[in-house]
C-alpha cells in the first residue's frame, strides 16, 4: 500500500509540475504581457509601463522568471490581481470553498442518483425501461453545460419565479433575516446550481455504472446466485452491485475534470461567486495573474481529488495495489 | 480498393454492418447529421440574410421570431436563422478537422510507443497520463484567453492538440497486445517492415475502437467550441457560431429567450447524434457485451 501511494503521489506531483510549467510558458508565449493589458489606458506612457515591468521583474531572463514563479507558487504567492486590486491568493481563498460546496453536493447527489438509475436499468437489460433511461441519459450527456443552466434558469427563476436566479444569498435583506431565515435563504440559492450540476454529472456516472454492472453480470457467481433461486432483481441489487461499485470510486476521480468544467459554466450562469465565475470574469477583464492562478488551483484540486480517489480504491480493493 | 470494400475492411464481417444499420440509433443519427451537414454546406443558399450584417440597428434589434425573421434577431439586429445556418459550418468544421487531426496524431504516437517500447514508451505514456488528468477546458480557456479570440484554423489545431491523448493510449495498448501474436511474428519473419506491419496488420485492428472514439470526440469538440464561444473566447466575432449566438443573449435570457433556445437545440441535436452514433458503433463492434456506457478513458477528455 505504501509503495502504491508513493507512486501515485509522485504522479500527482508530476502533473502539478507540468501544469505550472505549461501555464508559465503559455503566459510568456502569448502576445503582450500582463502590464501592457493592465495599464492599457490613455495617459500611461511606455516609460511608465517599463517601470512597472521592472518592478514586477518582467524584464529579467525567462529562466530566472520561471524559477521565481515556481518558488512563489510553491509558497502560495500567486501574484496581484489587477481587476480586484487584491492579492490573487486572497481572492481565491474566498472563492474556492464556495466551489467545493457546489461540486461536493452535486457529486454526492449525482452518485446516489446515478447508481439507482443504473441498477433500475440492469434489472431488465434491453427492456423498455432500460432503453428509455438510456435515451434520456444520452440526451443529458449531450447537453451543453451552460445551455442546460440557462434553460433551468429561464424556467424556474424567471418564467416560474420559484428560486432566486443568482448569487449565494439574497442581496441586502439577507443580513436582516433570522438564523433559520438565513439558512433557508442559502439553501434556496443552492437549489438551481446544484440541480443543474447534478443532472449533468448523473448522465455520465449512470452510463458508466451501468457498464460496470454489465461487466459483472456474466460472472460465475451471478449464475450461481440465479441458479440458487435468487430473483434476478435481488441478484442485481445484492450481488452484482457490490462488485460493480468499486470502479465508481476511480470514476469519481476521473470525472473531477468534467465536473470542474461544468461548475465553471454553472457558476457563470447563476453568478455563483466561486472559482468558475472568478475565471470567467478574469477572462473578460484580461486579468492574467488571476486567470493563470485559477487554472493552476483548479488543476491542483483535480489532481488531489484523483489521487484521493485512487488511494480510496486501492484501500477498498487489494488487487489494485498489486497491479 | 473500392469504397465499399474499404468500409467492409474497417467494419469487419457483414454482420457488424447489418447490426449497425438495424440499430435505430444509427438511422436517427445519420438522418440528423445529414440534415445538419447539408444545411451547413448550403448555408449561403438557405440563409435569408448575411449572418454578420447588422440589418437595422435602430428598428430591428432583439426582435422575437416573426415571418421576416423566423428565429428572431439579436441585439445587433442580425438575423438569427442566418447566423444559425452559418454557425453550423464552424461547429462541423472545427469538430471534423480537430478529430481527424487528433486521430492521426494519436494513432501515430500510440503505434510508435507500442512498437518501440522501452524508454520511449515510458516517457510518452507518462506524459499522456499527466495530460489526461489536466482538465481540457482549462487548457483551452488559458490559451484562448491569452491570445484573445482565435481564428478558425488555430482553434481547430488547439482542439486537436488537446484531444489525441486517449486515442494514443488505446492504440498503444492494442499494438502491445498484437505485437506478440503469431500473425505479426510471422509477418516480421517474412521480412515485413515495421511500417508495413503497422499499416496492414495493426491499423485494421484498431480501426473499430478508433472510429467509436472519433464519433464521441466530434461531439466533445462541438461542445467545447460552443463553451468557449459562450465565454466570449471562441472564434473571432462577428463570425457566427452557435455558442456565440447564445452569448449574445445570455445576459438577458428572460427577455431574449430565442437567442438561447434555438442555437442550444442545434448543439444538442448535433451532439446527441454524434454520441448516439458512437454508442451504436460500439455495440455493433462488440455485441457480446450488454450495450456499454462511455469509456472512462474518454470521460477524462471531456
Amino acid at each position: 500500500m505504501r509503495r502504491f501511494f508513493a507512486g501515485r503521489l509522485a504522479q500527482a506531483v508530476i502533473v502539478v509540475f507540468l501544469v505550472t510549467t505549461i501555464t508559465f510558458l503559455l503566459v510568456h508565449l502569448a502576445p503582450g504581457d500582463p502590464i501592457s493589458v493592465a495599464l492599457d489606458k490613455p495617459g500611461v506612457t511606455e516609460a511608465v509601463r517599463q517601470q512597472w515591468r521592472e518592478a514586477f521583474g518582467l524584464d529579467r531572463p525567462l529562466g530566472e522568471q520561471y524559477l521565481r514563479w515556481l518558488g512563489n507558487a510553491a509558497r502560495g504567492e500567486l501574484g496581484w490581481s489587477f481587476s480586484f486590486r487584491r492579492p490573487v491568493r486572497d481572492v481565491i481563498a474566498d472563492a474556492l470553498p464556495r466551489t467545493l460546496l457546489l461540486v461536493g453536493l452535486s457529486m454526492v447527489f449525482s452518485f446516489a442518483l446515478g447508481i439507482v438509475v443504473a441498477v433500475l436499468q440492469t434489472e431488465r437489460p434491453g427492456g423498455r425501461r432500460d432503453r428509455w433511461f438510456g435515451r434520456i441519459l444520452l440526451l443529458l450527456y449531450s447537453v451543453p453545460d451552460f445551455w442546460l443552466a440557462l434553460v433551468v434558469l429561464l424556467l424556474f427563476a424567471y418564467r416560474l419565479p420559484i428560486f432566486p436566479p443568482s448569487g449565494i444569498v439574497a442581496p441586502v435583506v439577507h443580513d436582516y433575516m433570522s438564523f433559520s431565515g438565513r439558512l433557508i435563504d442559502r439553501l434556496l440559492h443552492l437549489v438551481l446550481p446544484v440541480t443543474t450540476l447534478t443532472l449533468l454529472a448523473t448522465a455520465a456516472i449512470s452510463r458508466h455504472q451501468r457498464s460496470a454492472l454489465a461487466e459483472v453480470m456474466p460472472s460465475d457467481w451471478m449464475r450461481t446466485a440465479i441458479a440458487k433461486g435468487v430473483s434476478h432483481r435481488r441478484a442485481v441489487r445484492r450481488h452484482a452491485l457490490r462488485n460493480a461499485l468499486l470502479p465508481s470510486i476511480t470514476l469519481a476521480g476521473l470525472y473531477l475534470p468534467a465536473l470542474a468544467a461544468g461548475a465553471l459554466f454553472v457558476e457563470k450562469v447563476y453568478s455563483w461567486p466561486g472559482m468558475g465565475l472568478l475565471a470567467a470574469n478574469a477572462i473578460v477583464a484580461r486579468d492574467y495573474p488571476l486567470i493563470t492562478a485559477s487554472v493552476l488551483i483548479t488543476s491542483i484540486a483535480v489532481a488531489l481529488g484523483a489521487l484521493l480517489a485512487d488511494v480510496a480504491a486501492a484501500a477498498a480493493d487489494p488487487r489494485i495495489r498489486v497491479s | 480498393m473500392n469504397p465499399s470494400a474499404a468500409l467492409a475492411s474497417i467494419l469487419g464481417p457483414r454482420r457488424t454492418l447489418s447490426r449497425l444499420l438495424h440499430d435505430s440509433r444509427t438511422r436517427i443519427a445519420l438522418v440528423v447529421l445529414l440534415i445538419v451537414a447539408l444545411s451547413a454546406v448550403f448555408a449561403p443558399l438557405l440563409a435569408p440574410y448575411d449572418p454578420t450584417v447588422q440589418l437595422d440597428i435602430v428598428r430591428l434589434p432583439s426582435q422575437p421570431p416573426s415571418f421576416a425573421h423566423p428565429l428572431g434577431t439579436d441585439p445587433y439586429s442580425r438575423d438569427v436563422l442566418s447566423r444559425l445556418l452559418y454557425g453550423g459550418r464552424i461547429s462541423l468544421a472545427v469538430g471534423l478537422g480537430a478529430v481527424l487531426l487528433a486521430m492521426s496524431f494519436g494513432i501515430a504516437i500510440g503505434a510508435v510507443a507500442g512498437f518501440i517500447g522501452g524508454a520511449v514508451d515510458a516517457v510518452l505514456m507518462r506524459f499522456v497520463d499527466a495530460a489526461l488528468s489536466i482538465p481540457r477546458l482549462l487548457v483551452l480557456i488559458l490559451v484562448a484567453s491569452l491570445w484573445g479570440s482565435l481564428g478558425l484554423v488555430p482553434l481547430t489545431l488547439l482542439m486537436a492538440g488537446t484531444g489525441w491523448f486517449a486515442v494514443s493510449r488505446l492504440v498503444r495498448a492494442e499494438t502491445l497486445a498484437l505485437r506478440e501474436r503469431e500473425f505479426i511474428v510471422a509477418a516480421r519473419a517474412l521480412g515485413a517492415s515495421p511500417m508495413r506491419i503497422l499499416v496492414r496488420h495493426v491499423l485494421p485492428n484498431v480501426a473499430a475502437p478508433a472510429l467509436v472514439a472519433a464519433a464521441l470526440g466530434i461531439a466533445n469538440v462541438i461542445l467545447l467550441e460552443a463553451g468557449l464561444s459562450y465565454l466570449g473566447i471562441g472564434v473571432r466575432p462577428p463570425t457566427a457560431s452557435w455558442g456565440a449566438i447564445i452569448q449574445d443573449g445570455a445576459e438577458r435570457v428572460s427577455d431574449l429567450w430565442w437567442l438561447t433556445l434555438f442555437p442550444g437545440l442545434a448543439i444538442l441535436v448535433t451532439v446527441f447524434a454524434c454520441n448516439a452514433l458512437g454508442d451504436a458503433l460500439r455495440d455493433a463492434f462488440d455485441p457480446r457485451q450488454l450495450p456499454r456506457g462511455n469509456d472512462p478513458t474518454f470521460a477524462a477528455e471531456a
